[in-house]
């Protein structure tokens, strides 16, 4: 049997933790999932408007395989259903996007948003509680006025650790039209909410007021073509952002040389194959996801076959091209049947930017090494999880005759998508949103 | 001790003390409110030994009690037993200093501040600056900012040694790997620098300036830039050239917009603080590009500036650097595409006739104001004619006039109800630039029409307008222009508008006098009392109210008080209610 470090430098092992929930409901689907800036906590949120935030266990001598595994650490309620009176729609509450801050002090801070609302939360811990009442006695119970003949002040004493999750600000009334991003900026002053037309700059402590940066609405709605599909922040210029578009671009902006920045700086697009165009070219090449690379020199886009990474110097086409489920071209009238074909798959690079991870049906996610150009396809699944073993490298078959091992396209459950996952910044942990599960794999100790 | 007193003093203070942890917030506030009479109640050794120790570990509050508590503590002194004890209020406000709620940190940093004046010089180094120092080297960036504003309060009266450290440590900050951080030093950059001796602020502030003037970081760039004032201000004029000049150049070309736009800003304080002969040949240029900035924020910030500016030139030049160099980017700005930049403008423009005086204003200026008042935006037109007392005392106001009309008329037409209410209150002031008769002719009419306006708050500012006017003009004008036209409306069909009517009498009665309130007014007024709309009727109730101290005794027993009995048994209640209540108001019972 293959082997599949000969795929990647990094061996995965089955699912050390499998965390999902036992019944199995729409609120309980996964739909964002985000590590922090140090991967010690790992935030998911889903369609129901939960978040639950993960943190990772401390390093023990005793159990050194026991290391890295994952236990909830505080779930919350982010957002609840509502109602716009003047518009007569439902907000749904599902968390589109969470993103961390960075830490400021002891408690830890994560924006959350879903189609309308952005939320600061802070989550903190207290160990503490203070005993001692003038008016009552330490059973609780009320002590006579006239018996009081000092005063005692409180003290503090030791309790069980509490997780507390407190919503700091409320962002609202910005967005005519759904949340698709959010990002925060280098600056960690600002941050920039991204809906289908427009992107908006708020200051992180000023909830009263932002400012529109980004606005593609026609004078006529009728005269619309292309919408926004996902914006982000450069990693170290406080500067420059990068949105993608329904039309398979990406623009990158510049906020020094004017408030509004409607006139990008650069435009990246593949000039479309005339030979391979159909009536889907234009649905397959929108952009679900855009990321810069940790070190600000790449961008990646993910759109439905492929992910390509840009180099930020050059615009007429990608460096790189890798195709993710290059077998789904044939089937794409029965994907557009079934909606499939306007899933929003997310991509995320790996620590050092030399991995680059994405997910697909049947449970699949791929993942691409960009200096060996090796790629490979894995499976999250409870099956098959002996603890310590290697996870094994899944291949789909087109036509033809099916070898042992593989998995014919017809037989892929496409009910079965993992359209979220996020890499731990420094290590060689991922988590993977299965519809209601979520998977952590991390690579092989020693 | 209070203990000794019993129970009557006591149980309100430790209801007091119980409701510092009550679950509703607003309970918890008001305690903390009351901090000092807990305090005072449990003596300065309990509150030293047991309220303090407990305060500091509540930080997990909201943080509208943290910030109550923040401020309480700065006034704390006393209540720990004066100077010699308080050190003691560092522990909680160290630990108020490290929170993420910055108006929570910035309160426990100005108490702080306040205290620091209350140590004796060897506390100050035996317990305030070891504070500031773990500030300033705290793991989290909250506390390391609140440490940027400690330095300064501290620097003068520690020694040489310890000074040098401090030293050491705003260095530090200003390098710091969180912007935040280095935000919080370049804004406390000029603070720091007036307590700083002359060589050290050249040795060491000068680098650390240049180095923030240059962040990767828009937003710490910007706030070199305030710094750049205080700094500029302390250096003697011959170090300027060297030490700030290069920097300020660099900002005021700064690729960020947000940077030029704080150098606009700031360009007063800045021309103030550099001298004339740096503002001849650097300032001027700078200020010329800022006035043609791409960017239309910048524009408008610079356009803020331009009456200032002008006047802070020096003399011997001022009139030939505006004519040259000023006047023709201000003439651009008059046609600018963005209605910000031009209503900027034209909120300072009519400043430069003062400036420029008689001659210049009339060729160059005059211009510019004819264009600017025939405006499609309606602000820019507004803020011209909300200005025009500069120029009238320049040239007097005839010149405009012609031009001037049919602003004034379009604006008054204007669809915005705002812009409306916005004119109207600029007419006193304009009928007292024009005189009686120009405005009798052509802006009459306007403000009666204004009575009738769709909109109550444009019917309720022209009432005013019309008191104003005759306090300006007098009674006997009023009694031959306006309260016919007034009085007239009393007929007419719509209610709303006979209850105008009631309101300009309310807004008239005093300022016209007994005779014309008695003899053209209240038979009006009185005659409305039997209005088939109770809303008019109560009015009329409330009308007889407000006159009633105007009028004669005869006529409030004679006329008034019939009416008013009348009206008290009206079937309409809130008819009665009013008439019963200006009845007992004029004691007329």
């Amino acid at each position: 049997m293959k082997c599949f470090s000969r795929y990647l430098p990094y061996l995965f092992r089955p699912p050390s933790t499998i965390l999902s929930s036992t019944c199995h409901t729409e609120a309980d689907i996964i739909s964002t999932v985000e590590f922090n800036s140090s991967g010690e906590l790992l935030a998911t949120g889903d369609k129901g408007g939960r978040v639950v935030v993960f943190q990772r266990e401390q390093e023990s001598k005793s159990q050194p395989q026991r290391r890295g595994e994952y236990n909830v650490y505080s779930t919350f309620q982010s957002h609840e259903p509502e109602f716009d009176y003047l518009k007569s729609l439902e907000i749904e509450e599902k968390i589109n996007k969470i993103k961390w801050l960075p830490q400021q002090n002891a408690a830890y801070f994560l924006l959350s948003t879903n189609d309308k609302t952005v939320k600061l939360w802070k989550i903190s811990e207290r160990d503490k509680r203070p005993e001692g009442y003038n008016l009552k006695d330490d059973d609780g119970r009320i002590r006579d006025p006239s018996t009081i003949t000092s005063l005692r002040v409180p003290v503090l004493q030791p309790m069980d650790l509490m997780v507390e999750a407190t919503a700091r600000r409320v962002f609202s009334n910005a967005h005519t039209y759904h949340i698709n991003s959010i990002s925060v900026n280098s600056d960690l002053q600002t941050y920039i909410s991204t809906d289908d037309l427009r992107v908006n700059l708020w200051n992180l402590e000023i909830t009263d007021r932002s400012f529109n940066i980004v606005d593609i609405k026609p004078a006529n709605m009728e005269e619309l073509t292309e919408v926004i599909t996902s914006a982000e922040f450069h990693p170290q210029q406080c500067n420059t952002f990068a949105y993608s578009s329904s039309k398979g671009s990406i623009r990158l902006c510049d906020m020094r040389e004017a408030a509004l920045c409607d006139k990008h700086c650069k435009y990246f697009e593949e000039p479309e194959d005339p030979s391979t165009r159909s009536f889907f070219s234009e649905i397959i090449s929108s952009i679900s996801d855009v990321k810069f690379s940790h070190n600000g020199r790449y961008l990646m886009t993910r759109d439905y076959l492929t992910v390509k990474v840009w180099d930020l110097q050059m615009e007429n086409k990608p460096l790189e091209t890798y195709q993710v489920h290059d077998y789904l071209r044939g089937k794409l009238c029965s994907l557009y049947e079934n909606d499939c074909i306007f899933d929003k798959f997310e991509c995320v690079w790996n620590g050092s930017d030399s991995v680059i991870m994405t997910g697909s049906y049947n449970n699949f996610f791929r993942m691409f090494d960009r200096n060996t150009k090796r790629d490979v396809t894995l499976e999250a699944s409870r099956e098959n999880s002996k603890p310590r073993a290697i996870l094994k490298p899944r291949k789909v078959c087109v036509g033809g005759k099916r070898r042992k091992d593989e998995i014919s396209v017809d037989s892929l459950d496409f009910s079965k998508k993992i359209l979220h996952t996020t890499w731990h910044p420094h290590e060689n942990i991922i988590a993977v949103a299965a519809t209601n599960n979520l998977y952590i794999f991390q690579d092989k100790v020693n | 001790m209070a203990g000794a007193d019993g129970d009557d003093s006591l149980y309100p203070i430790a209801v007091l003390i119980d409701e510092l942890r009550n679950e509703d917030v607003q309970l918890r506030l008001n305690s903390i409110k009351k901090l000092s009479t807990i305090a005072l109640a449990l003596g300065v050794e309990r509150t030293r030994t047991e309220l303090l120790p407990f305060l500091t570990d509540t930080i997990y509050d909201e943080d509208e009690v943290l910030l109550a508590l923040a401020e309480q503590l700065g006034n704390f002194t006393m209540l720990v037993g004066g100077p010699e004890y308080v050190h003691c209020l560092l522990p909680p406000l160290e630990s108020l200093a490290t929170v993420e709620e910055t108006v929570v940190r910035d309160k426990a940093v100005e108490s702080l501040r306040k205290i620091s004046q209350e140590h004796s010089p060897v506390d100050l180094e035996v317990h305030f600056e070891p504070l500031v120092k773990r500030l300033a080297s705290g793991d989290w960036f909250t506390s390391r900012t609140s440490a940027c504003g400690l330095f300064s309060v501290c620097y003068p009266r520690v020694s040489s040694t310890v000074k040098a450290e401090i030293r050491q440590h705003f260095r530090t900050l200003c390098a710091d790997d969180t912007p935040m951080v280095r935000r919080a030093a370049a804004s406390k950059l000029g603070e720091f620098s007036k307590v700083l001796e002359l060589d050290y602020l050249k040795s060491d502030i000068i680098s650390l300036f240049t180095a923030l003037a240059s962040d990767e970081q828009d937003s710490v760039r910007l706030l070199a830039v305030e710094a750049c004032v205080s700094i500029a201000t302390l250096l003697p004029q011959e170090d300027l050239e060297t030490l700030v000049m290069p920097t300020l150049r660099q900002a005021a070309e700064d690729k960020s917009w947000r940077v030029r736009y704080m150098v606009a800003d700031k360009f007063s304080e800045l021309q103030k603080a550099v001298g004339p002969e740096i503002t001849k040949n650097d300032l001027v240029p700078a200020f010329q590009n800022l006035l043609k900035d791409c960017e239309a924020e910048v524009r408008a910030a610079a356009a803020n500036k331009v009456k200032e500016f002008c006047e802070n030139l020096p003399e011997d030049s001022r009139e030939q650097i505006i004519m040259t160099h000023i006047l023709p980017c201000v003439k651009e700005l008059v046609s600018d595409t963005n209605q910000h930049v031009k209503s900027a403008l034209a909120s300072v423009i009519m400043g430069l006739s003062t400036i420029l005086g008689k001659d210049n204003t009339i060729e160059h200026l005059l211009p510019l104001f004819l264009a600017q008042l025939k405006d499609e935006c309606p602000e820019v037109r507004l803020n011209i004619i909300s200005n025009l007392d500069c120029v009238n005392e320049v040239i007097g106001i005839r010149q405009l006039s012609q031009s001037l009309l049919p602003a004034i008329v379009e604006l008054a037409e204007d669809a915005k109800w705002r812009v409306r209410l916005a004119i109207i209150e600029y007419m006193p002031l304009l009928a007292g630039q024009l005189g009686v008769e120009f405005f009798d002719e052509k802006l009459n009419t306007l403000c009666m029409a204004w009575l009738i306006d769709h909109v109550y708050a444009i019917r309720e500012a022209a009432t005013c307008n019309l008191m104003k006017l005759v306090e300006k003009f007098g009674a006997e004008w009023a009694q031959n222009t306006i309260v016919p036209k007034v009085l007239g409306m009393a007929n007419d069909p719509n209610y709303l508008h006979r209850m105008t009517t009631l309101f300009c009498i309310n807004a008239l009665s005093e300022a016209c006098g007994q005779d014309i309130t008695t003899k053209q007014m209240l038979p009006v007024v009185l005659k409305m009392s039997t209005d088939q709309v109770a809303n008019v009727r109560f009015n009329v109730a409330k009308s007889l109210q407000k006159i009633g101290p105007v009028l004669d005794s005869n006529a409030l027993q004679t006329e008034v008080k019939p009416v008013l009995e009348k009206l008290a048994t009206d079937t309409d209640m809130d008819v009665k209610y009013f008439a019963q209540e200006a009845i007992s108001v004029l004691a007329l019972a």
